[in-house]
This record gives C-alpha cells, sequence and structure tokens, in this order.
C-alpha cells in the first residue's frame, strides 16, 4: 500500500464523486473492473501493483470484495476519512437504484423483454471481470508455484465448482508458505 | 424475534457478513435459505428474480439483501439489512488497512501480498465463470461476455456503459426473433 504514482492524492470531494460515479454506473457488476479503469487507467492514482495487492487483501477478507476493495483504496488515498466516503459513495446510489428497479420489476417483471436486457448487461459485465482477473493472472503467476495455485483455485472454485471455503482454506496457508519460503532464498 | 421483522433482519445478515470470505457470492446459499426456508420472507421464485435484479443492478450483488429488507419492511427494512451486511466486515477491513500502513514496507507484508495474489486471481476468474454458467441466454451470453472481455483489453479507454448497452441490445434483439 504505498503511493507510487506521480499523482498528487485526490481531494476528498474528489474521491467521493469517482467512488458514487463507480456506484452508479456499474451496471451488470464487475466493480472491482470498473475501480481498476478508474483508478488505475485513467486516473493514475494508484499503481497496478498497489491496486492488485489491495485486490488480494479485500478478497482474503470476510465481506463483499467490492465494499473491502474500497474502503482500501479510499484509506490508501485519504486515511479514515477516504475509507468512509468511499464505502459510502460506492454503495449509496447503487442501494437507491436497485430497490428502483425492484418497483419497476414488479410492475413488469412479466415481460421477457424486461428480463432478457438484464441477461444481457450481466453478459457483457462479465467481460470486465474477466479482464480484470486476466490481469490480476499475468501479475500473479510469474512464479512456477502462484500459477500452480491460481489454476488450482480456479479449477476447483470455477470448474469444478467446489464450495469455495475449504478451498480457500487449503490454499491459502500453501500459497502463504510458498511466498515466504521464496523470500527467504 | 419473529414480530420484529426489523431485528430479524439484523440478526440473519449480519452473522453472514462476517462469513462471507471470498465474496458476497459465498453466502449467496446461505442468504437464499434464511430468506425462504426459514424466514419465509419471500418464495423461491422471488429470490430467483431478486438475483437477476441484483446481478444486473449497479453496485456489487450482494445488495439482494437490501432488496429483500425492502421487500420484508421498506425503506427501513433495507437500511437495517444492509447496515448488517456491510458494517461488520468493513469495520474489520477499515482495522486491517490501518495495521497494513502501520507496518508499510515490512518484508513480511510484501510477502502476505504475494502470496494472496494467485488466488484472489483465480477466485475473480472462477466467479466470472460462475456468473456464465448460471446465467440466462446460453451460449449468447458467453458470446457477449467473450466479446466484451476482448473489447476491453484491446481499446483500454473504451467505455464498458456502451458493452454494456450493447450486451442489452443483443439479448432484446434475440428475445424479439426468438
Amino acid at each position: 500500500m504505498t503511493e507510487s504514482t506521480d499523482q498528487p492524492p485526490p481531494k476528498l470531494t474528489t474521491l467521493f464523486s469517482a467512488f458514487l460515479n463507480i456506484g452508479l454506473t456499474s451496471f451488470g457488476g464487475g466493480l472491482s473492473g470498473w475501480m481498476h479503469r478508474e483508478f488505475v487507467a485513467r486516473r493514475r492514482w494508484m499503481s497496478e501493483a498497489d491496486f492488485l495487492s489491495g485486490l488480494a487483501m479485500a478478497q482474503a477478507m470476510p465481506g463483499v470484495n467490492v465494499v473491502n476493495l474500497a474502503i482500501w483504496i479510499g484509506f490508501a488515498l485519504r486515511g479514515s476519512a477516504g475509507a468512509a466516503l468511499a464505502v459510502t459513495g460506492v454503495l449509496a446510489a447503487p442501494i437507491v437504484v436497485i430497490i428502483l428497479i425492484g418497483v419497476v420489476y414488479g410492475r413488469y417483471g412479466g415481460l421477457t423483454s424486461v428480463h432478457a436486457v438484464l441477461a444481457g448487461v450481466t453478459a457483457a459485465a462479465v467481460g470486465l471481470s474477466l479482464t480484470l482477473g486476466w490481469r490480476a493472472a499475468r501479475r500473479a503467476a510469474g512464479e512456477p508455484g502462484s500459477l500452480v495455485i491460481l489454476l488450482a483455485t480456479f479449477a476447483t472454485v470455477g470448474m469444478m465448482q467446489w464450495p469455495m471455503l475449504p478451498v480457500v482454506a487449503v490454499l491459502v496457508p500453501l500459497s502463504l508458505i510458498l511466498a515466504f519460503r521464496r523470500g527467504a532464498r | 424475534m419473529r414480530d420484529n421483522p426489523l431485528l430479524a433482519l439484523l440478526v440473519t445478515f449480519a452473522p453472514l457478513s462476517l462469513a462471507s470470505i471470498g465474496g458476497g457470492l459465498s453466502i449467496l446459499s446461505d442468504i437464499q435459505h434464511q430468506s425462504v426456508d426459514v424466514h419465509h420472507w419471500l418464495t423461491q421464485a422471488q429470490f430467483l428474480d431478486d438475483f437477476g435484479i441484483s446481478r444486473a443492478a449497479p453496485g456489487p450483488n450482494t445488495l439482494i439483501v437490501t432488496l429483500i429488507g425492502w421487500q420484508v419492511a421498506g425503506w427501513a427494512g433495507a437500511a437495517v439489512a444492509s447496515l448488517a451486511i456491510f458494517v461488520p466486515s468493513s469495520v474489520l477491513v477499515y482495522g486491517l488497512a490501518r495495521l497494513w500502513r502501520r507496518y508499510r514496507g515490512a518484508p513480511w507484508q510484501a510477502k502476505i501480498e504475494r502470496g494472496l495474489a494467485p488466488i484472489a486471481a483465480g477466485l475473480i476468474l472462477a466467479g466470472a465463470l460462475n456468473v456464465l454458467r448460471t446465467a440466462d441466454g446460453g451460449w449468447l451470453a458467453w458470446a457477449v461476455a467473450g466479446v466484451s472481455t476482448l473489447a476491453l483489453l484491446r481499446y483500454q479507454r473504451l467505455s464498458p456503459f456502451l458493452l454494456l448497452g450493447l450486451g442489452a441490445l443483443v439479448f432484446a434483439a434475440a428475445n424479439l426473433l426468438a
């Protein structure tokens, strides 16, 4: 968690509006992907390495990944106030919007076209997750051991649909041991 | 407890907040079980509708909890359910972020981050695969997701909004033709 970009840390209002914007526009999910585009690619507030480290920490902790990631990024950029504004920003609009969609759906949900539109948005948004997953995978898989861990995670949880918790309970300690042994050499 | 829906929402969802390791989807079946089987807040069909909405709506899918809260007890229910699912884990992550800053630059920190990175990457890819597997639209969903991924990798500055709109259009058109 280092501020290793050329940009000065954003103003709190700018930070808040950036997260608000992501919350409001992230139809179909894939919020980590949106955040990567916004904070690393477009605004250059953080380096890719810092972002992906934050992502790994956010995944490892209980809670919704993108909410954890918002707290992590907000705190890295602007401390406690940044964390609070980031999490508020990213959740405020979606909380209102999902209820509004619920109301509309309750009225027009029988229409298959509404159903189709929702499904189409969701499918396209998978692209954001896959893009970020690809970036994270390329960076994480530098060592053969890491690549094996990555593939094992994907194969068990993704392809074989094993429950995530036991898989993670085995692979996280294994991966940490590998990382520490690598560092000791 | 049964006569106070707000309290029921709170004690149902707050523990799930801390159980959701690996992301919100890991507790989806618990949310379903609690809301449909235990508390009878919704029917199975309603739950599936809510799930579809929460996936397409902006924000994390876990906001399905907000929607359920709203259906149980209006805006107060939505607020209580949201706070219950987000606050406990958020406090924990905030504490960890503080700890991380205090020991910034420590060698063990970089090692932990490097150890977690491949698992995070694997889980993101697995999550995407699971969304596609349960997506409506079958091969069309895979095709739209594939095109969207290639476009985003190829054109870094492309607006994802455009792709989401196109995805909606393709699906709506397919629905009309079907």
